[in-house]
């Protein structure tokens, strides 16, 4: 969506001189474009905006970024970009991980954030695959997956990033096809205006280690058929034709298509991210047919700087204490002359 | 009755030491911070050391649930709470048998009779009554049955349960010790009015408990003397009895006052360094910003992350979480951030000995982590002087623009001494690396030509957009580089970069003679157990013993050697096998560093050094 005022930055203020040098087709390509573009419709400042990653392919975002950045070490970019954002919580900060780096060395870091719901962004890339390493199983690799650490088949059960998340009481969770830019860029700016964590998972094709992982829905001819682009407030449709839908049966979701069995478009489930309850959110995130993407969750709550400053101002009213001289010197003390 | 006035003889001591023990739930720690303080404004200088069991609430009786606290006071300078006591407090037999050891012969023990009951006796795995069966004939013991005159004293008193008038038999355990010493009871009458102000019934049940005590030893027959030991000659000022943990979270307080810096705080609960972390956040009035991580890993690297923010960032942990710290300490020192470490060094390794002492991670410091990633190492040496070493760590590490390592331990931690009471306005300055304007020639790497500091761009600050991460960077540009000459440069000047620190930091001083037969060298929290031995063999005559006790490890102070090369016999003594020995040996070719070591969680005893000293000026 093009706005008409004259904006501060244009996509290439983004980009740092560094070449960039994932493999060719990768989709990181598509995410940092993306990113690149929704950064100048923010209305952020450039000199406020930090980068933070781990360990990984996808870690390497921040060089190719110009803006404050930092490339640090296995797993921790939550917990480096909690500080940060601590510190100084006018700036806008964003962790760009992995699948291994959040959910398997990191995956303390990840949990807590979440928890703690420090108002910062998360970009996950999810390829489910080590890449950087040469291909073994990640944490989100299906069972049976053939890869270097995993000859005979990968034996253990993986993760599903949003299920683990939103247990782990993440505000905001969305999900995006590493193929579709425009779509991707409007969600980045999307948890940007959020206020609180906010996790996408991109679905991020390693044409390499794990080609075509994601390809049964987010290939172009099949990506209508077999995704389900939530929008709050809008019923839960999709398909080609847009005749098919969620609907909840008992304790279940269920696939219908309008005009079948007398179903009306009326009868389909209308998406609410908002919802403080992530029951239903749950079972959006864990459904596999169709895979729903979009903003699957949305809900407004305080932030951990919020309370933090809260705190800290009520302290700050009650004491009597303005200099730390003023605490040195009261209580039990005594004069030696 | 015999009025006891005219009996009592006013013996005047020059200092003694006083252990309190008991259960965990007996308040031996209240009952000696008590006494310490009131000494401390009466004018003594003072040394404690808390000794207690890690169960939380270790079964009542048993052994390794006795909690202590030991006292020393003196008319004369106290450097250690010293060994061996003159007198003990035992509320129960498993501390009288857990702490027998430690009183001096001929000298008193205080005993509760009413907690020598068969079932505690057996817990304390005595086969007979020691007040009964003679073990205790080398000792003045005064049997006082504690319990039931604290709860005949209180029988009047409305509305208190039996447990709170049990709990109260500790303050007639410190009356008597409060007459013994000539002490006022005023300061702690004072303490119970502010303490329980809304239950005035328990400030009157301690008050009554503590005078019933204080005139039970007056008119007692048994105590054949009370003692005075005069105020100390201390230096002028106003003063402050203090906690090394607590010395060492104001210490930061301080520099980040002085700095203009915010301060924050993160780290993972581990003993004993928590009650520095405990400290800090009952300071949020000062605007420090405290995160209680989920773990040390996430403790140190959310401190990186506000240090890139451009805070002053502390993390704090004990000899494990040192380890798990390591990865985060080396990115840190590539990324070349300011950072304080501190760590309170504990019994090791892995899970160790938690809550007692040792200078095992001396090694740890300096060498564990991968590559090549020297940091600053400074370790304080007394309970007071853990405030001027924080506040040191954070001066060096925002001049120098490198991670610092703060070394204490559990023993200079948990004790506390006199502090002089320092002001902010007389500490030093503090300038910082902050650059707040951008200039087209700025790289991220630039250098300080005399620290080799590079500037600190804070994310906000337009135009100094910059990245840095662990991978090895450009000598100029801050880009990744995989040049092989540049790797072997930024090596090497991130080596002097710690090495330059020497230029910044006071030269090593020895103490009592600056030349001899014998140097005694000491680091970190040894200080006070030392320097009180080569005390007392130069007033015994002894004049060709020195020591240099250092506080700065990495870089060493840089007369060190010229200091080394003024005595026939160098001995270094540690809590470890030998740890900064190896060090010294290391930097210091054509010396003979003997060693006198200690591994057993404990400090340094005075026989003990002055033994070991005494055999080797003659050998």
């Amino acid at each position: 969506m093009e706005s008409t005022a004259v904006k501060e930055y244009t996509y290439k203020d983004f980009a740092s001189d560094q070449e960039v040098r994932w493999c060719p087709g990768c989709d990181d390509y598509v995410i940092l474009r993306a990113m690149q573009k929704a950064l100048p419709e923010m209305g952020v400042k450039k000199e406020d905006v930090v980068f933070i990653s781990g360990i990984g392919c996808s870690s390497r975002f921040p060089y190719y970024m110009d803006t404050y950045g930092m490339h640090s070490i296995h797993g921790r970019a939550p917990a480096i970009a909690t500080g940060v954002k601590l510190a100084n919580p006018n700036l806008s900060v964003w962790v760009i991980t992995g699948d291994g780096d959040a959910m398997a060395i990191g995956g303390n870091h990840f949990i807590h954030l979440l928890r703690r719901n420090v108002d910062l962004n998360i970009i996950l890339f999810n390829n489910e695959i080590y890449g950087l390493t040469k291909g073994q199983f990640s944490p989100t690799s299906t069972v049976g997956l053939k890869t270097k650490s995993s000859p005979y088949g990968n034996t253990q059960p993986p993760f599903i990033p949003g299920e683990l998340a939103i247990g782990a009481q993440a505000r905001f969770f969305g999900r995006i096809g590493g193929n579709t830019p425009k779509e991707m860029t409007q969600i980045f700016i999307e948890c940007e205006k959020f206020k609180g964590t906010s996790l996408i998972e991109v679905l991020q094709n390693c044409p390499i280690f794990n080609d075509g992982c994601f390809s049964q829905y987010t290939d172009k001819a099949v990506r209508a058929d077999m995704q389900l682009f939530v929008e709050h407030g809008k019923p839960m449709i999709f398909g080609k034709e847009r005749d098919k839908g969620l609907i909840l049966n008992g304790l279940k979701l269920e696939v219908v298509t309008i005009g079948e069995n007398g179903i009306k478009q009326e009868d389909l489930l209308i998406h609410n991210a908002k919802e403080q309850d992530p029951t239903l959110h749950q079972m959006l995130v864990r459904l596999r047919y169709p895979l729903v993407t979009g903003i699957i969750r949305s809900f407004d709550d305080i932030t951990l700087e919020e309370r933090q400053k809260e705190q800290t101002a009520e302290v700050k009213a009650k004491s009597s204490f303005m200099k730390v001289d003023d605490l040195f010197f009261s209580g039990d003390t005594y004069k030696v002359n | 009755m015999i009025t006891t006035e005219e009996n009592i003889k006013q013996e005047v001591l020059e200092a003694v030491i006083i252990r309190f023990v008991g259960d965990s739930g007996d308040g031996m720690q209240l009952t000696g911070t008590q006494f310490s303080d009131t000494s401390a404004m009466f004018g003594n200088d003072i040394a404690t050391f808390p000794n207690y069991p890690a169960e939380i609430r270790a079964p009542q009786g048993s052994l390794y649930g006795v909690s202590g606290f030991q006292v020393h006071i003196g008319s004369v300078e106290i450097s250690t709470p010293g060994d061996e006591v003159d007198l003990l407090v035992a509320m129960n037999p498993a501390g009288l048998k857990t702490n027998l050891h430690a009183v001096k012969p001929g000298h008193t023990i205080i005993v509760d009779t009413d907690a020598f009951t068969k079932k505690n006796l057996a817990k304390a795995e005595y086969e007979s009554n020691p007040l009964e069966d003679g073990s205790l004939e080398n000792y003045r013991v005064i049997e006082v049955t504690m319990t039931s005159l604290t709860k005949e004293v209180l029988k009047d008193i409305k509305g208190l349960d039996n447990k709170s008038i049990v709990r109260s038999k500790n303050m007639f355990a410190l009356g008597m010790v409060y007459w013994m010493y000539n002490r006022s009871t005023d300061h702690t009458i004072a303490f119970f009015n502010k303490k329980f102000k809304s239950k005035p019934q328990i400030v009157e049940a301690n008050t009554k408990v503590l005078n019933t005590g204080y005139y039970f030893a007056e008119t007692l027959e048994l105590i054949p003397n009370a003692y005075t030991i005069a105020p100390a000659k201390m230096k002028p000022g106003t003063y402050k009895i203090i906690m090394g943990n607590t010395a060492t979270a104001w210490g930061f307080l301080a520099a980040a006052e002085k700095s203009g810096l915010d301060l924050f705080i993160s780290s993972y609960p581990i003993t004993p360094a928590s009650d520095i972390f405990n400290e800090f956040v009952k300071h949020k009035h000062f605007g420090v910003k405290a995160l209680q991580a989920e773990d040390e890993i996430a403790g140190i690297t959310s401190a990186i992350g506000a240090s890139f923010a451009g805070n002053l960032a502390i993390t704090m942990t004990s000899g494990p979480g040192l380890a798990l710290k390591g990865e985060a300490l080396g990115l840190a020192m590539i990324i070349e951030l300011p950072l304080v470490v501190i760590n309170v060094q504990r019994g090791g390794p892995s899970t160790g000995l938690p809550t007692k002492t040792e200078q095992s991670d001396l090694l740890q410091s300096l060498y564990g982590r991968n590559g090549e990633s020297p940091v600053i190492v400074i370790a304080a040496s007394t309970p007071a002087n853990c405030f001027d070493f924080a506040y040191e760590a954070a001066k060096l590490t925002i001049e120098h623009m490198t991670p610092v390592i703060l070394l204490s331990d559990g023993y200079i931690a948990s004790g506390s001494a006199p502090w002089k009471i320092k002001s902010v306005a007389d500490m030093p300055e503090i300038k910082n690396n902050i650059i707040k304007e951008a200039n087209e020639n700025w790289h991220t790497y630039d250098r300080d030509e005399n620290t080799l500091a590079r500037k600190w761009p804070i994310p906000g600050t337009k135009g100094l957009e910059h990245r840095v991460g662990g991978l090895e960077k450009d000598r100029i540009t801050g880009n990744v580089s995989y040049i092989a000459d540049n790797h072997e440069y930024m090596t090497k000047i991130r080596a002097e970069k710690i090495k330059r620190v020497q230029n910044y930091i006071p030269n090593l001083t020895t103490e009592f003679t600056d030349n001899g037969d014998l140097l005694v060298i000491g680091w970190g929290g040894t200080y006070g157990s030392l320097y009180s031995s080569v005390k007392q063999l130069k007033d015994e005559g002894y004049k060709n013993i020195g020591l240099a006790h250092f506080n700065y490890i990495n870089p060493m102070p840089k007369n060190t050697e010229t200091v080394l090369k003024q005595f026939k016999k160098i001995v270094v003594c540690e809590l470890n096998t030998g740890q900064f020995a190896k060090v010294l040996k290391i930097n210091f070719n054509g010396f003979e560093f003997l060693q006198f070591n200690k591994i057993q969680g404990l400090p340094f005893g005075n026989s003990e050094l002055t033994e070991k000293f005494k055999q080797l000026i003659s050998s």
